[in-house]
């Protein structure tokens, strides 16, 4: 028999018995041992842990007869720490480090009866929109080798675009899951801030980070979101509120929904096959019944540099953990200071460095008032941006990238290039609001392209809605990449 | 401003515990020189009044009950040192060197 792809389909095998969680965990490890050799989306793979667990779960049948992911097969991206397997954030300074403890949503997830296959390749502590800033090498885009399946959380794009799980796990600073699951073909979710745990993220910038899914469908998505949202007492910055019936939502109705476009923003500095799939994709939600309506963010075009100050500023002293002292790399010296000052020098890679310099630079005496002080005044007006256009508007949506996947190395030379792609994506971060990027079409050169839409505070709900009817009149989820052997 | 001055450059990356190569420096200088000028765009805004934003969705502050919980058991928590010492009686340490002269 075909393994089923989805993970609902998964599941529901697994539940009743028509397949063995062994055989889709063998199978999700054939996949990866076939394909990951040319992609290099893993970092590490767990493959005896997780046979293992497949093992436990055919055993235990009746005690996951309801288990959400029961045998699913997953993939997180390699900032998630994992009690005894491997985290290295994809840089040097954690090349061996092994964590003592599993995040929460590790332990909501093997709860759930998901079997983790590995860890994947990322940009370096998260930063990067290409997943070209990796310790362990970049990731290739499944559907063109030689371009990138962009970031940071390319691996775990990868992972789901390329048939290796069906599901993964990857985190957002500011787009690192909607961007990447746009330029590989599938769909990618960012909750609103609060609603998922970070606690067992490496923190990036701690009032922007949130952890989410990558999958085929909106449905997978929704499983996945139910499973790992909710408070936790370890992260004083989860939501309290009570957690949603996700996949209840999927009603197919979306009629009088009404969706906002911000269509001056989109008037120029967008590709024009994307404008144009994009625009179609806006027909499909028409005919089912949405309204569209012209919306202002006029703020949005300041996102970027907004973003630029307040992720730098969190991450510089999120990074200042990594010295050397206690885990991870250390270049012995005779005196503390150097040994701090070394140890960082060795252990991070050059957009890391870049940051937490922009970082220090922006929090320090004389600057800070300038830089700091006032992007996150306009961060405020973003912010009221989007809650006067959610008054009038159930979703706001866009592109997800201005631009389809580029080849690898062609942006690395010029780091504020690569940020002015991040234009769409950052806002929904700075905001806290949720946001889901969905397939919408491919260019000419068959490269895949999405779209993305950005919700109320806690409303996944209609998004997963929204997206799960996009998906029941199009194709575009069903595409899969040819990859060569 | 287009580049930052290397002193300037040097002196930040001071405050960052960050060790640079002379090439790192010139780089840096250009790069955060770019990404800076790009962010004066942010100066035309008027703000007056606008209180800053820390968190986009944020709520208030949520008290746990004050109980002693289990936390990591020592030896997993020195297990990633890269230099560690264990008592014989309990208890452990990260050894860094001397530190007071």
């Amino acid at each position: 028999m075909t393994m089923p792809r989805t993970v609902s389909e998964i599941r529901d095998s697994v539940r009743s018995g028509d397949v063995s969680a062994m055989d889709v965990c063998r199978n999700a490890l054939d996949q990866i041992a076939s394909n990951d050799g040319l992609l290099n989306a893993f970092n590490t793979v767990s493959a005896d842990r997780a046979l293992e667990r497949a093992a436990d779960i055919d055993r235990g049948r009746q005690e996951f007869a309801l288990a959400p992911l029961a045998g699913v097969p997953i993939a997180l991206k390699d900032n998630i720490c994992t009690r005894g397997i491997r985290t290295t954030a994809s840089s040097m300074i954690l090349e061996t480090f092994v964590p003592p403890y599993d995040a929460t949503v590790v332990e909501r997830l093997n709860a759930a009866g998901a079997v983790i296959v590995g860890k994947t390749n990322c940009d370096e502590f998260a930063m990067g929109s290409s997943n070209e800033n990796s310790a362990f090498g970049p990731v290739k885009n499944p559907w063109a080798l030689d371009r990138i399946p962009g970031g940071s959380s390319g691996g775990s794009a990868v992972a789901v675009a390329a048939g290796m799980t069906p599901l993964s796990f990857g985190s957002e600073t500011g787009g690192s899951i909607r961007q990447p699951a746009a330029m590989c073909g599938i769909v990618g979710l960012k909750p609103t801030y609060g609603r998922v745990s970070r606690y067992g993220l490496l923190a990036f910038g701690s009032s922007l980070d949130q952890i989410g899914p990558f999958g085929h469908t909106a449905r997978d998505c929704a499983i996945a979101l139910g499973v790992i949202a909710g408070a936790d007492t370890a992260d004083a910055t989860s939501a309290t509120r009570g957690v949603d019936d996700y996949e209840g939502a999927l009603t197919g109705d979306i009629r009088g929904l009404r969706v906002g476009v911000p269509s001056q923003m989109l008037a120029s500095g967008v590709d024009p096959e994307i404008t144009q799939a994009v625009s179609a994709a806006f027909d499909v939600l028409r005919a089912r019944g949405a309204t569209l309506l012209d919306i202002e963010l006029p703020h949005a075009k300041y996102a970027i540099s907004v973003y630029y100050m307040v992720a730098t500023a969190e991450a510089s002293y999120n990074l200042a953990r990594y010295d050397g002292a206690r885990y991870g790399l250390r270049i012995a010296q005779d005196d503390l200071g150097s040994m701090y000052a070394k140890s960082r020098e060795r252990g991070f890679g050059a957009e890391v460095k870049r940051r937490i310099m922009l970082g220090t630079y922006v929090l320090s005496a004389g600057y800070y008032d300038a830089y700091y002080l006032k992007a996150q005044q306009v961060r405020t007006l973003i912010r009221r941006d989007y809650e006067d256009a959610l008054k009038t508007v159930d979703v706001v949506a866009m592109p997800t990238s201005p631009i389809p996947p580029f080849k690898i190395g062609e942006k690395s030379a010029d780091p504020l290039q690569m940020y002015l792609a991040d234009v769409f994506t950052v806002s929904a971060n700075l905001a806290g609001l949720p946001a889901i990027s969905m397939p919408c079409g491919f260019t000419a050169s068959r490269l895949p392209i999405g779209f993305q839409l950005t919700g109320r505070p806690f409303d996944e709900s209609t998004l997963l809605r929204v997206a799960d009817v996009f998906e029941r009149d199009t194709e575009w989820w069903k595409q899969q990449p040819s990859i060569p052997r | 401003m287009s580049e930052l001055s290397k002193d300037v450059v040097k002196a930040v990356a001071a405050l960052a515990n960050l060790e640079l190569e002379p090439e790192e420096v010139a780089l840096f200088a250009r790069q955060l020189g770019d990404v800076l000028t790009h962010a004066e765009e942010l100066r035309r805004i008027d703000t007056t009044g606008v209180s800053p934003t820390a968190y986009g969705v944020a709520q208030a502050p949520v008290d746990r009950p004050d109980v002693v919980m289990p936390s990591l058991a020592i030896d997993d928590a020195l297990a990633n040192a890269p230099e560690r010492e264990r008592l014989p009686r309990g208890g452990g340490f990260f050894k860094v060197p001397r530190v007071i002269g």
